[in-house]
């Protein structure tokens, strides 16, 4: 199927935001496998970016690229205009790793996981103040999980558990929030509280999202920009212009992961 | 001053072994805290063995023991710890070859320096024999471990729980697993003299394991180690004067005794109060 680049129709406005994450031309490749192939995309403050391929399209490695534990090959990364490997304020970036459950061997509540979210942001040496423990709480509530926050975590079902670990990425009030297959596996109830926290981050405090997914049904309404990956950037524009090559986000669950196996 | 100590805890050698091992009960849990949840377990017991050799390497060169453990533990624990963290030999091999490797070379030391009998003492150890210069040793060392691990418990319950999640947040990752490893070198030397280098880990584990089945926060989990590990002590030492056998054993059943009725309980607990405890 060919695909556009670029869509036209992409908004305007997102020019003249503030770029939170910025690759040009990056590649990279295992042992001379060549995974990444001048990749170039942009994530502005407030805008809902969702990166997507088929398996082995080089989404996980491009992950641990923006994240600064791999470096490119070639190309430049800056994140917060900052070369991932030298980037220190690490709160600003709130980070959600793909992992359906926690194995943890000692029983932890989902404040104390929460609160290791906002370490970055105190410095990890000092102790927490007040105003912590009020953003940990705010954290918690904003995931919907306030009446089960001292529970521990291992107790909890696999979606209430994935909110927890959002809610520990959102502890450090990050301005760019990464998510590696959030969804995966987690039921409708956490799919929709998983949705409307992701539009408070962006409409009250302007963050900006990376979502890397197969399944974006839960945030079909919310997403701003779709980049889909297979070793190169093979599109990048809105939903609309997505569905405009036959491809819904959010009317057909099923239609995103066929095609994009269509693509391998 | 006697007055002050309740039977049988009212002679001078009782009371040293006390101070000594509630000391050893309250900071190996902390550590070993950390341990299970990193799922190193057997670390200290793998530590020890390393210790070992520095024990021989110190009666060997007529210096005291514990200096010399202290070091061989230290070098060891960072080497394991820069094995385990570098993957560059299959793990359990690798830290197989090195803490056995360990244990061999106490015993030559031992051998060629003549001390294989005053190495039981440090093999499973002797509390009711501690001096005080031994005592100042275990409290300055076990002080250091459990105030470290106190000020650093939210950072360190973040490493160990996830460590990928944490090196993200930029967390001191690597620094804060050679420290844990460190603390662990220290904590296996400074209770060596108390429970033995061939029962430390125990002491480091099972107050925990019994802790895990009893709280429900990482926080009380880390209270009722502590409170298993002292009152282990307290029941191990009495059981030895009691019927005269080898405190650092009685010690470590009295916490292996304390899991057993724990699990017990647990399992035989009527299934609304389980359920409830789930709610």
């Amino acid at each position: 199927m060919p695909l556009a680049v670029r869509d036209a129709s992409e908004p305007a406005a997102a020019a003249s935001r503030r770029i939170l994450i910025e690759t040009h031309d990056v590649r990279f490749g295992y042992d001379r496998e060549p995974v990444l192939e001048d990749v170039s995309l942009t994530v502005a403050a407030g805008e809902f970016v969702a990166l997507v391929g088929p398996n082995g399209s080089g989404k996980s490695t491009l992950l641990r690229i923006l994240l600064g534990s791999l470096r490119p090959d070639g190309g430049s990364v800056r994140i917060f205009g900052t070369d991932p490997g030298v980037f220190d304020e690490r709160w600003r970036l709130g980070y959600v790793p793909q992992r359906p459950t926690l194995a943890s061997e000692v029983p932890a509540t989902v404040a104390e996981i929460v609160t290791s979210g906002r370490l970055s942001r105190r410095g990890w040496w000092r102790p927490l103040s007040s105003a912590d423990r009020v953003a940990v709480a705010h954290a918690i509530e904003s995931v919907g999980l306030a009446e089960l926050a001292d529970r521990p975590v291992n107790t909890l079902s696999g979606g209430q558990q994935q909110r927890a670990f959002i809610a520990r990425a959102f502890a450090s009030e990050p301005e760019l929030l990464v998510l590696d297959e959030p969804v995966a596996g987690v039921d409708a109830e956490s799919q929709r509280r998983f949705s409307d926290s992701l539009t408070h981050l962006i409409r009250e405090h302007r963050a900006g999202v990376l979502l890397v997914s197969h399944e974006l049904s839960a945030v079909a309404g919310i997403v701003d920009r779709v980049i889909v990956l297979k070793g190169r950037v093979l599109f990048d524009g809105t939903p609309t212009a997505l569905m405009r090559e036959g491809v819904s986000l959010g009317i057909h669950r099923e239609d995103l992961p066929l095609w994009l196996e269509g693509l391998r | 001053m006697t007055a002050a100590w309740t039977f049988p805890f009212g002679v001078d050698f009782m009371q040293r072994a006390l101070v000594a091992g509630l000391a050893v009960g309250i900071f190996a849990p902390v550590i070993g805290l950390f341990l299970v949840q990193k799922r190193l377990s057997l670390m200290g017991d793998g530590i020890g063995h390393v210790a070992f050799a520095g024990v021989g390497a110190g009666l060997l060169l007529n210096v005291w023991p514990i200096w010399t453990a202290l070091a061989f533990a230290v070098v060891g624990a960072l080497g394991v710890d820069w094995l385990r963290a570098r993957r560059r030999v299959a793990g359990d091999v690798a830290l197989a070859l090195f803490f056995y490797s360990g244990i061999a070379l106490g015993v030559v030391l031992l051998s060629i320096g003549g001390g294989l009998n005053t190495s039981i003492t440090y093999l499973f150890g002797q509390p009711l024999t501690v001096k005080p210069s031994e005592i100042a040793v275990i409290l300055v060392l076990g002080a250091a471990i459990t105030v470290t691990m106190w000020v650093l418990r939210r950072t360190m319950f973040a490493v160990v729980t996830d460590e990928d999640w944490s090196r993200a947040a930029g967390l001191p990752v690597d620094g804060l697993n050679s420290l844990l490893a460190v603390l662990t070198a220290v904590a296996v030397v400074a209770a060596m003299r108390i429970v033995g280098i061939l029962l430390v880990a125990a002491m480091m584990v099972l107050p925990v394991a019994s802790a895990q089945l009893l709280a429900r926060s990482f926080r009380g989990t880390l209270l009722v180690a502590i409170c298993v590990g002292a009152g282990s002590v307290v029941a191990g030492l009495a059981a030895a004067w009691f019927w005269d056998i080898a405190p650092s054993g009685t010690i470590v059943l009295a916490a292996a005794c304390v899991f057993a009725i724990v699990s017990i309980a647990k399992r035989t607990a009527p299934r609304s109060l389980r359920q409830e405890e789930h709610a």
